[in-house]
């Protein structure tokens, strides 16, 4: 349905976000990635694709500062970034978090405000009003002072993105923040995030093995497989002989009813079983 | 005959002669029971949230290891508690970030502290009461300046955990996130420590190194059982942790028995009625969600 290519108006002139440069990154002889260059600007939705191993996690960890390059740089806003950012709002895997936890669900939203803040727990009444406004932007309302660990791991997921959210971040940074989450809660929680980059034009960085969810979403495609990457808009990258050189083997990508689907890729990286709505060939 | 054997029993557990002489006695006890209660209390749940149960045990012998060589040194056994704390806590602070990890150290640790304490006590030649004292807890040893110290400790802790509870909190429950926002993470891990080496430390003064738990950790985890609302979680794990204690000593001191098994069973007490209510409260199911209409039936 909304195929056009060019979604949200890009401005050259607009500094980046996100400017990685010469970025090269190397666990003893073995590169995952060499001379990536990539700029992501204000209200831009780029996505990195790859499956495991091939760096995706490394390069999220390299833009939170956790991860060394080999070489090259990475800059957050004109600044080489530092060990995390309060600009940053970064949604991780749905991981359930423990029974017992002594928080609500806009405790965890509350956080994404003001958790780097010393002293007791006690928000303000502009704090309280901004955790509202999150909790109904991403329709947690009904749940907002639940334990969080007896919501669902949608719900749980929904929470995330409000905490992601909530300090109206520059970058979006999203590692894998659909997995294991069902169809259904996939296109919700992929909804929030872009309705989230529309309001304020953050830029989103979003690593995913599943480009289906947020195909209609993405702007560009970071695709990283065998030590080689390519950028470029789902329709420049996403294809039969794009993926087969950078595989080095045949590879067929196959686009049926707005769907992606990359079969034959080598079997390390790979084959899946769902084939109706996954890009096969970035399995794990 | 064996009625009388037991009514003897019985006094020495719950002894009530010259009660109001022997409460006098221990005024600095029931003090200092109350002050670890409301340390415990705050403590525990972020213990609890940070997984750090087996932690607390492993410090706890080291602390004891700690204690018994300053009895044997004839110098101050609370600094030497602490020295014992300190160093377990940052070791297992600094090594340990990783479950797995640390959970390995505190099982190589905890032996090895508890040798060295039996072989420190083993070697003093001083009164036995003290010995055992350090491993089950006394309740008439704590003195003016002993008592003193264990506040001043006390509240240096309350005050560190005020200062950090939030972001404590966030790192805790969601420590890559934390991270993510530019949280000094490990930082924040590492003082925690401190401060939980050095609650152990007071605590064992009270309970002894080998029930720390019950105060440490009990409370917490029946608070945690019925409520898991931020602010009435760490208040009722301090009410729970001060009952305790303080209704340990109360109890203990008619009898000629040691503190720490009054104290540990109202705690496992409290534990077991908040399991059973948070279990029929989970059977009843909705955790305060509200309808998503109004709800007919």
């Amino acid at each position: 349905m909304s195929d056009s290519p060019n979604r949200t108006p890009l401005t050259d002139s607009a500094e980046p976000v996100l400017r990685v440069r010469a970025a090269t990154l190397a666990f003893g002889d073995r590169e995952l990635w060499r001379n990536l260059n990539l700029d992501v600007r204000p209200g831009e939705f780029v996505a990195v694709l790859g499956s495991n191993g091939t760096g995706k996690t490394s390069l999220l960890k390299a833009i939170l500062g956790q991860q060394k390059l080999t070489a090259g740089s990475i800059d957050l806003l004109g600044e080489p970034v530092t060990r995390g950012s309060r600009q940053i709002g970064y949604i991780p895997q749905q991981k359930m978090l423990e029974q017992g936890t002594p928080l609500r669900a806009r405790d965890l939203v509350a956080f994404g405000i003001n958790g780097h803040r010393w002293g007791l727990p006690v928000s303000s009444r502009a704090v309280r009003r901004r955790v509202d406004e999150v909790l109904e932007s991403v329709g947690a309302t009904a749940y907002a002072t639940v334990p969080v660990a007896t919501l669902s791991g949608g719900e749980q997921q929904r929470i995330r993105v409000g905490q992601a959210i909530a300090g109206s971040p520059r970058l979006l940074l999203c590692d894998e923040p659909l997995l294991s989450l069902d169809l259904n809660h996939q296109r919700q929680v992929s909804e929030l995030i872009d309705e989230q980059r529309r309001a304020t034009n953050a830029a989103v960085v979003f690593v995913t093995h599943d480009v289906n969810p947020i195909l209609g979403m993405v702007d560009r495609v970071l695709y990283l497989a065998g030590g080689r990457f390519r950028i470029g808009t789902p329709d420049e990258v996403l294809r039969s002989e794009v993926l087969s050189a950078m595989y080095g083997t045949p590879v067929e990508v196959i686009r049926s009813r707005g769907r992606i689907i990359v079969m034959g890729a080598p079997e390390g990286y790979g084959a899946h079983d769902h084939l109706e709505h996954h890009v096969t060939g970035a399995q794990p | 005959m064996i009625l009388a054997d037991n009514q003897d029993l019985w006094h020495q557990i719950f002894g009530f002669d010259n009660y109001g002489e022997l409460l006098a006695l221990v005024k600095n006890s029931i003090i200092a029971g109350a002050i670890l209660g409301l340390v415990g209390g705050l403590i525990g749940p972020f213990v609890m949230t940070r997984d750090l149960a087996f932690a607390v045990h492993g410090i706890s012998e080291l602390s004891f290891a700690g204690a018994s060589a300053a009895l044997l040194l004839g110098v101050n056994v609370v600094a030497g508690s602490i020295a014992g704390s300190l160093l377990a806590a940052l070791l297992i602070g600094v090594l340990g970030s990783r479950a797995r990890e640390r959970n390995s150290i505190i099982a190589v640790l905890m032996p090895f502290g508890l040798g060295l304490g039996i072989l420190f006590l083993a070697l003093y030649k001083g009164r036995s009461a003290n010995k055992f004292g350090l491993l089950t807890g006394q309740i008439v040893s704590v003195d003016n300046p002993q008592l003193l110290l264990l506040v001043v400790i006390s509240v240096a802790v309350v005050i560190g955990l005020f200062v950090m509870w939030r972001p404590l909190s966030f790192a805790s429950v969601d420590e890559d996130v934390a991270r993510a926002k530019g949280l000094p993470v490990t930082t924040i891990s590492i003082a925690f420590m401190v401060l939980l080496g050095l609650a152990t430390a007071v605590s064992i003064q009270i309970v002894g190194a080998l029930l720390v738990l019950s105060l440490l950790v009990t409370p917490a985890a029946a608070a945690m059982r019925v409520t898991a609302s931020p602010l009435f979680t760490p208040l009722l794990s301090v009410a729970f942790a001060v009952t305790s204690v303080v209704g340990g000593i109360l109890l203990a001191i008619g009898g000629g028995l040691p503190i720490s098994p009054y104290v540990t069973t109202i705690s496992f007490l409290i534990y077991v009625v908040c399991r059973v209510i948070g279990a029929a409260r989970d059977r009843r199911g909705n955790k305060g969600r509200l309808p998503a209409a109004t709800v007919k039936s």
